[in-house]
């Protein structure tokens, strides 16, 4: 699924009635940068859009994360059975975990909304623009991190009103933005492999159902990782998930991390997502 | 119509007007074990509006997804204005705009975002974006819609929508998957309507799918009777009834190739159609 090969004919620009494609000729390897940056931009548009048209998910998503922080996080940090680390009251130390949590189940379940553009007949006519698959995926991994940010926003002001205190640097604010997205794209990559595979929203649901406690019990997001027993440690070591939390902690309340280490898992998971998504497109076009 | 049938086929043409908008030979494609399209052979002129008929099931879909580029053909080659579609699929789709079967446009939109969305995918420039947009609504006359929800559109609303999305990148070639099932008659008119303008203005192909007859008979230049997998007969329509002896409609050409049979899935099982039943049914409920 590469652009077309270098020279060729500039076909649609040959009918002087009919505007040709602008400057994006197939084949110069900037283009087809430029249109994964343009594709990716469209479908981030068209979620901010969907957003503005319908806030209701944006209530309704936040009331689970703050039932986390206000009851869970409220009563364990007055029993004291989890020390955090630090020293620091453990809602604080619970606040980014709710944050991973709560994009986590935004993302994966979003492979729903290919599934439903595949049954309505959405995706075949998408798929016979100029959209190379994995721009496709890639612009839809970024539109749920879009919609991700939107929900990470809500929690962090529920945080900062609990009481927690979180940072006020913008530019670790942007950091927090920036590993939203990443963790978003991955999980929203996984779903979309999910869906290419289960082909169907009921199965979609039951694996999403079934996967999303499990990753996030896993995951460092409500207990340090050193408070767990040695086969969950390990499992938590190979989730995408701890990563996210931990850099999450280190941007929004200051506990130490390898940021480069968490980033670059989140990367890298990000590109094998987009990758094996991509793989799985053309079952769900079948 | 001059440039039908005047190269000998797979002889390379030049990309542009010379060139035929589709040429296909040999096509085949087959779901597991069965063959849904077997041994097409295509030749549609710049300019024509041509009708590829047939009962369900016969391959329709399967060709015109072969040819916009969704599946690629197990067998043989299909070419669109010259380019060949499965080499250069990026180059191919610039060139084609498809509504598919089902009314598909974006419900939690409003009619002009999901216009929108489509001139940035085709990469219509940003100077030019908003006119061209407002343009396509226009001539569907969606331009008051536009703003509205898609969710509050009706059927042909939708349909309407559907050609905008397609024509926002000024196709040359307008591929149309039974464009006209499931609308009401008033909605139906008007979808001719606007094929029938757009066969005047002789600029753009247009290449659809259709099992009504007597609309074939009326809107296209040539037809293509499909069944089972093979054409079967290709012409005018009037070619066809001559063929047939005096008094003859297309619906009797279409029972003569067809034996009849307004649905395969007695003889073929007709995978597909459930498929899509099952899609739509689950789909709506």
């Amino acid at each position: 699924m590469t652009s077309a090969a270098p020279g060729a004919p500039p076909a649609a620009s040959a009918d002087p009635l009919r505007p040709g494609p602008p400057g994006l000729p197939a084949g110069r390897p900037l283009a087809g940068l430029r249109r994964l940056a343009s594709r990716v931009a469209t479908l981030c548009w068209v979620e901010l859009r969907k957003i503005r048209h319908d806030r209701t998910e944006l209530y309704t998503r936040a009331i689970q994360p703050a039932l986390w922080l206000l009851i869970f996080g409220e009563t364990f940090t007055r029993i004291h059975a989890i020390a955090a680390p630090n020293g620091i009251p453990y809602l604080d130390f619970l606040a980014p975990g709710i944050l991973a949590q709560s994009t986590l189940f935004i993302a994966i379940f979003y492979g729903i909304q290919i599934i439903w553009e595949r049954d309505a007949g959405v995706l075949a006519k998408l798929m016979v623009t100029p959209t190379p698959r994995a721009a496709l995926i890639t612009g839809k991994a970024f539109a749920a991190g879009v919609r991700s940010i939107v929900q990470a926003a809500v929690i962090v002001v529920l945080s900062a009103v609990l009481g927690v205190t979180l940072t006020l640097n913008p530019l670790k604010l942007l950091g927090v933005a920036l590993i939203v997205v990443l963790g978003s794209a991955f999980f929203s990559c996984l779903s979309m492999s999910i869906a290419g595979v289960a082909l169907s929203r009921d199965r979609l649901m039951g694996i999403g159902q079934a996967i999303t406690m499990p990753l996030f019990f896993s995951s460092n997001a409500l207990y340090p990782e050193r408070l767990m027993p040695g086969w969950l440690q390990a499992i938590s070591k190979v989730n995408p998930l701890s990563y996210e939390v931990s850099a999450l902690r280190w941007l929004l309340i200051g506990i130490p991390t390898n940021l480069a280490l968490d980033t670059g898992v989140l990367a890298g998971a990000t590109v094998a997502g987009i990758t094996v998504s991509s793989l799985l497109l053309p079952r769900l076009a079948r | 119509m001059t440039a039908r049938a005047d190269r000998p086929a797979g002889s390379p043409a030049p990309p542009g007007l010379a060139a035929p908008a589709i040429r296909c030979a040999g096509l085949r494609y087959s779901f597991g074990t069965h063959l849904a399209v077997d041994r097409v052979d295509l030749l549609i002129a710049a300019g024509e509006t041509f009708g590829l008929l047939g009962p369900n099931g016969a391959g329709k879909t399967t060709t015109i997804r072969m040819l916009t580029t969704l599946l690629k053909p197990d067998q043989g080659t299909v070419a669109v204005f010259g380019v060949d579609a499965v080499a250069q699929p990026m180059l191919v789709r610039r060139l084609i705009g498809y509504v598919p079967q089902l009314l598909s446009a974006d419900a939690s939109l409003t009619g002009r975002e999901n216009v929108e969305l489509f001139a940035r995918l085709f990469d219509v420039p940003r100077r030019v974006r908003g006119q061209r947009v407002d343009e396509a609504l226009s001539a569907m006359g969606l331009t008051e819609a536009g703003q509205r929800l898609v969710k509050t559109y009706s059927g042909g609303m939708i349909r309407r929508l559907e050609l905008a999305q397609a024509l926002v990148n000024a196709p040359r070639l307008l591929v149309l998957d039974e464009p006209t099932v499931g609308l009401d008659p008033i909605a139906r008119a008007g979808v001719w309507e606007f094929i029938a303008g757009l066969r005047q203005s002789s600029h753009t192909t247009v290449l659809m799918t259709t099992h009504y007859m007597e609309e074939a008979d009326l809107y296209c230049d040539r037809v293509a009777l499909m069944h089972h997998g093979t054409i079967r007969a290709t012409g005018t329509s009037a070619e066809l009834k001559a063929g047939l002896g005096e008094g003859a409609t297309l619906d009797d050409v279409f029972r003569h190739y067809t034996g009849g049979a307004l649905d395969d899935d007695s003889e073929q099982g007709g995978i597909r159609d459930v498929r899509r039943a099952r899609r739509t049914a689950r789909r709506l409920g």
